[in-house]
């Protein structure tokens, strides 16, 4: 056994012509959150769909708990929980319904369906709603019951593709507060009738979230982040290694107006890119360069006719990051 | 082992039907209107064709002819007439479809022995022309027999008989009734129409709505997949089968000679061929409509070849080699002469062979094509 719970090397997918994963290697250990973020079309999607098997690579290898993907299926996928970013829930089923069909064509009993559905419920709030149908949930409410048919097995593995999108933030907040507590405080397993089956195991180290956002906010709570583009993972880090990146090269920049300070600021031989934040600017300038800017860059505002009210080395958001990795690859 | 995960796909399927009333409503109410639909509507038995007479002779003679003409039960004797314009005008209104002229000199030349009458018949729809036609000459045959017994035995000569007289024994289906032939024919039409639909929607909406996505993460392997999805249509499938006979038998008067037990195992071996088709068919869609679409690419020359509406052994000799790949046809054989007949499975062993192989080749071909993955 490795010490990995997904170890994938060397993936490739093609759709036709177009190379939607390429060269993906992906190693992530039990009890992370690992966070796949990248834009639209950067192949996230497409790598999960991979990993648990619903699409067949054109190269490379998977293994989920020390089982290949392809070859051990069965026990592969035993072993995981997915959340696709379509919802994928049947509508005319109620919830109850739902959970109870999916935990037993994943291996629960009879006696054990109910009690793990009901204590998976109400960990994700739905413990009121077990009647309604699926298709009258709310989106956050929908999400909700996915992740809890994704659970309802206590996988060792959770993968959500985009979870989250399209979900109001006080939703997505309860939602991240569902995962951390998982991977802090997994679910306490309940006394099986018979004390045996694949319902135990060691539930200590908590399980593995392998998680795709767009959101930089979410990528942040990760342990470890990927960024993703045109099929290619382009850096892994963690959040806070990532920012170290920029260190020194973000600077905020506030004044008016924001068009003339824009433009000036674009002029500079050592700005790299300027990217507007709501009232003010974050500029991302070239290594070791900050000094120079912050002396010289007050006098072209003026020159230009604007007004500097602040302008100082900020620490780098992970956003910053995310442009800064995404351009890199344009030359 | 037939295990749990294939009962709660079973068990999720017939959930799903009993809340979707549109698959409802196509299981329980088609069946009975295509009963309905088939045992009336589309009857060919040709009765009542409305007849107009134009008696010229207007004698006792005459008059008799009539009378042979009503009791043979085919003929309703509406107009009478005139003058030829009157009964062409009959005839261009489609009011009536025959017409019988005596002449004035009817009742002297029927003693001279050379009466004649003309017959007038409506063409255009062939079924009813022909039946008109050939049930005419048979009233005329057997009224002149009748005419010249009674002249021999005026003359003293006592009743002579025919030189050739061909008797006729209808087997199985004395009144050449066709609902006879048509409802067994409903049956395989139900089974092939609605069960192949039914299997290509259901697996197709699993990908248009995205829940295969989750069905394919789970350990559950194809075969189990594809049984437990089948599994309720099977089931439906049976139901469907005793709905008709019963309706068939009680409505209909449809007799049911054969073995119940021959009637289930065949009708589940043709079963296998519809699925089979549902299923194949759903591995070359991806929206419900196109799986709709499909499968009636299959069913449609399939109904038309199998020998339901026109006969096989009328189709040209290319057709008629076509018609040997068609499931149906073999179905259609058997069920007729399983319900009619009373045959036993002797005389319907090389169809049932036929049915077992499609039914194999189909399974087999479409469950190689079904994967348990999205592209």
């Amino acid at each position: 056994m490795t010490d990995y719970l997904v170890n994938a090397t060397g993936l490739k997918k093609s759709f036709g012509a177009t190379c939607a994963v390429d060269d993906v290697s992906l190693r992530i250990k039990a009890g992370e959150i690992y966070g796949l973020v990248g834009s639209d079309g950067a192949g996230k999607t497409t790598t999960m769909r991979l990993l648990v098997g619903a699409l067949l690579q054109d190269a490379g290898e998977v293994s989920v708990c020390g089982y290949d993907i392809l070859k051990q299926s069965e026990q592969a996928r035993s072993q995981i929980g997915y959340l696709s970013q379509r919802f994928s829930m049947y509508e005319d089923l109620t919830v109850l319904e739902n959970i109870r069909f999916f935990a037993e064509i994943r291996g629960l009993s009879a006696t054990e369906w109910l009690p793990r559905s009901m204590e998976i419920l109400e960990f994700v709030g739905l413990g009121k709603f077990v009647d309604r149908r699926a298709g009258q949930l709310s989106g956050g409410m929908k999400q909700k019951l996915g992740l809890a048919s994704a659970l309802v097995t206590r996988p060792r593995l959770l993968l959500l593709d985009e979870p989250t999108t399209g979900v109001d933030p006080v939703t997505r907040q309860d939602f991240w507060q569902l995962v951390i507590k998982l991977v802090s405080q997994p679910l306490s397993p309940t006394p099986l009738p018979q004390g045996e089956g694949q319902g135990v195991r060691e539930q200590s180290e908590g399980v593995s979230v392998l998680i795709s956002t767009p959101y930089m906010d979410e990528a942040s709570r990760c342990h470890r982040v990927g960024f993703m583009k045109a099929g290619k993972i382009i850096a892994e880090d963690t959040p806070s290694n990532l920012r170290a990146r920029l260190n020194g090269r973000v600077l905020e920049l506030r004044g008016s107006p924001i068009n003339v300070l824009r433009h000036v600021a674009h002029q500079d031989e050592d700005v790299e890119d300027v990217a507007a934040f709501g009232d003010k600017l974050h500029v991302r300038i070239r290594a070791d360069k900050s000094d120079l800017i912050i002396n010289r860059l007050p006098d072209e505002i003026k020159a230009a006719g604007g007004t500097i009210t602040n302008l100082r080395v900020i620490p780098p958001a992970l956003e910053d990051v995310f442009i800064a990795l995404s351009e890199s690859s344009h030359d | 082992m037939l295990n749990s995960r294939i009962f709660s796909i079973i068990r999720k399927e017939f959930l799903q039907i009993v809340r979707d009333p549109r698959t409802l409503a196509m299981i329980i109410i088609m069946p009975i209107m295509e009963l309905f639909l088939l045992g009336y509507a589309a009857t060919t038995d040709v009765k009542n064709i409305s007849m107009a007479v134009w008696d010229q002779s207007k004698t006792t003679q005459s008059r008799a002819l009539l009378d042979a003409f009503r009791a043979a039960d085919y003929f309703v004797l509406e107009y009478f007439v005139g003058s030829a314009d009157e009964y062409q005008a009959l005839i261009e209104s489609g009011d009536t479809r025959v017409v019988l002229v005596i002449p004035p000199d009817y009742d002297r030349r029927l003693v001279e022995g050379n009466a004649q009458v003309l017959m007038v018949l409506d063409g255009s729809d062939a079924s009813v022309g022909s039946t008109a036609l050939s049930t005419a000459r048979l009233v005329g045959q057997a009224y002149s027999t009748k005419i010249l017994g009674e002249q021999s035995q005026l003359s003293g000569r006592g009743a002579p008989s025919a030189p050739v007289e061909v008797r006729t024994q209808v087997w199985y289906n004395p009144d050449l009734d066709s609902a006879y032939f048509n409802i067994p024919g409903v049956i395989g039409m139900i089974l092939s129409f609605i069960t192949s639909i039914l299997t290509a929607t259901t697996i197709v909406r699993e990908r248009e709505r995205g829940t295969i996505e989750q069905l394919i993460v789970t350990p559950i392997r194809s075969w189990e997949l594809i049984v437990g999805k089948l599994m309720p249509y099977v089931i439906l499938g049976f139901i469907e089968t005793f709905e008709i006979l019963l309706i068939g038998h009680w409505w209909f008067g449809v007799p049911i000679r054969g073995s119940a037990a021959l009637i289930i195992i065949t009708s589940g071996l043709f079963l296998m061929s519809s699925l089979g088709i549902g299923l194949f068919a759903s591995t070359m869609a991806n929206t419900q409509q196109e799986a709709m679409m499909t499968v009636m690419m299959f069913n449609l020359p399939m109904i038309f070849l199998s020998g339901f509406f026109f006969p096989i052994a009328a189709m040209p000799k290319f057709l008629q080699f076509v018609s040997l790949a068609i499931p149906l046809r073999y179905y259609l054989i058997i069920i007729r002469s399983l319900l009619i007949k009373g045959v036993g499975f002797v005389a319907i062993q090389s169809e049932v062979i036929a049915l077992v192989i499609f039914g194999i080749v189909i399974m087999g071909a479409a469950a190689l094509r079904f994967r348990k993955r999205l592209d």
